[in-house]
């Protein structure tokens, strides 16, 4: 790594004043200040080892509308990783390719592990349940447009055990005045205890719920996250919880005028597509907002 | 009746460094830690479950024409914090030190998320900052508790 490098891979290392200069400078680019040559004759390697299809089109998109180039990895089938190089070995390789790296990865630590072999910066695009940057910031940003990042309760719902998103953003929030997380999970699907520690260490204001009626009229924010069949112990248990976090427009009507749905996508059935039309839904300006905060993060690593 | 007289369990050595007062059964745990295992050559001696001048039971570790530096047996206080460091020369004590967990421990623990990037073939050693609550895992933000026997991750 060389000195002054800047990589962007966990919002642990990151304090309040970087987070919010990038999210005023996402406001920038999708209020359409940019010039769209601010990277001009830039390349950026993106290098997914797992799929993908917001975080990889997004970032794409992004580079694209700031002027760059992308080099993509293709097939991992396709590569040298198939014949058994090791990723700091592609990592240095490609450091000679491009201007910056993005990285996703089925390990945890794999984007910390590439940017200290990496002569070039490196985002995380996201590494096995670990950290997921830019999904952090685009829900921050998706906040900030609709109420300013202070005095707000949260729900966070659905899985919360292995959903790296939440884990993220309850973290990120963390950094900000007056925040109240309200959990609403599944027996077992809960925060883990070491994460639980960390938000109270903190200072974080943490308050379990078993069901979402319990909370909802206090909330300003309604995160949701896809439950995985697979994290059930029979397909019984996960139907019975399926239908009991299921947001409904029905459900809603207890919830505040100015409370906003955010989910980071795909769902599948935990909120029924009846909400969409409604103003809460703001799942799909979410994923959007993906455009110019990764343009924000992409100018901040590469700009001279 | 007369006391019994004292014998030494162990025999001294001219030159080199003796780790004295680890935690009973992990004096073999100490050698690991410090890498001084088959094919280097050292001379060490391990004694186990020895009377302790402090009461109880103690190991002991003599390695012979080496003298440790105080990063190298900081690790073993991961497993050993009551451990003192001699430094022998001529047979005669010319420096003894304490040990202390380092900011951040390298090369030691092995991380027990088997989805951690350090647990493939990638070449890069695990890295743990010691904090507050335990040890956490540089790559992956694992913690190890301190109410876990962190000898079992070694």
């Amino acid at each position: 790594m060389t000195v002054n490098q800047r990589n962007i891979l966990s919002v642990r290392d990151m304090d309040r004043e970087e987070i919010d200069r990038l999210l005023s400078a996402a406001a920038e680019f999708d209020h359409g200040k940019g010039t769209g040559h601010e990277l001009d004759g830039k390349i950026l390697a993106v290098l997914f080892f797992e799929p993908s299809t917001r975080t990889r089109m997004s970032f794409s998109s992004a580079m694209m509308r700031l002027g760059g180039k992308i080099l993509n990895l293709g097939s991992v089938e396709a590569t040298s990783i198939a014949k058994g190089e090791t990723l700091s070995d592609t990592i240095r390789v490609v450091s000679g390719y491009a201007d910056a790296i993005v990285l996703r990865h089925p390990k945890e630590g794999a984007a910390r592990l590439a940017s200290e072999v990496a002569s070039v910066p490196v985002i995380n695009g996201g590494d096995g349940a670990g950290q997921h940057p830019s999904q952090t910031l685009l829900d921050l940003y998706t906040i900030r447009e609709s109420m300013p990042l202070r005095n707000i309760d949260i729900g966070l719902q659905g899985d919360l055990r292995y959903g790296r998103t939440v884990h993220s953003l309850a973290f990120a929030l963390s950094k900000y005045d007056n925040i109240r997380i309200h959990s609403i999970a599944p027996e077992g699907l809960d925060f883990p205890s070491s994460l639980k520690a960390d938000l109270s260490e903190l200072g974080v204001e943490l308050i379990c719920h078993d069901t979402i009626e319990e909370c909802l009229p206090e909330l300003d924010v309604l995160y949701v996250t896809r439950l995985q069949r697979e994290r059930f112990p029979d397909p019984v248990a996960f139907d019975n919880y399926a239908s009991t976090y299921r947001i409904t427009p029905e459900l809603l009507e207890a919830a505040k005028p100015n409370m906003i749905v955010l989910h980071p996508l795909p769902r599948v059935d935990e909120i029924d597509p009846r909400v969409d039309t409604l103003p809460c839904a703001k799942y799909f300006d979410q994923a959007h907002n993906g455009v110019p905060v990764r343009m924000a993060m992409l100018n901040e690593v590469m700009k001279q | 009746m007369t006391k019994p007289e004292k014998t030494l369990v162990i025999s001294p050595i001219q030159r080199g460094t003796v780790i004295d007062h680890i935690t009973p059964g992990e004096g073999l745990t100490v050698i690991n830690i410090l890498g001084i295992t088959r094919g280097t050559g050292v001379t060490v001696t391990v004694a186990c479950n020895v009377e302790s001048s402090r009461g109880g039971r103690k190991d002991l570790v003599k390695i012979a024409d080496r003298e440790l530096l105080k990063e190298e047996v900081d690790k073993i206080a991961l497993v050993a914090p009551d451990a003192t460091i001699s430094i022998i020369r001529d047979y005669r004590v010319v420096d003894k030190k304490t040990v202390s967990v380092p900011q951040e421990i390298v090369g030691v623990i092995t991380c027990p998320n088997p989805n951690c990037i350090t647990n493939t073939k990638e070449p890069v050693p695990t890295r743990f900052a010691a904090q507050t609550r335990g040890f956490r895992c540089r790559y992956c933000d694992t913690v190890i508790s301190l109410d876990k026997d962190i000898g079992n991750y070694i």
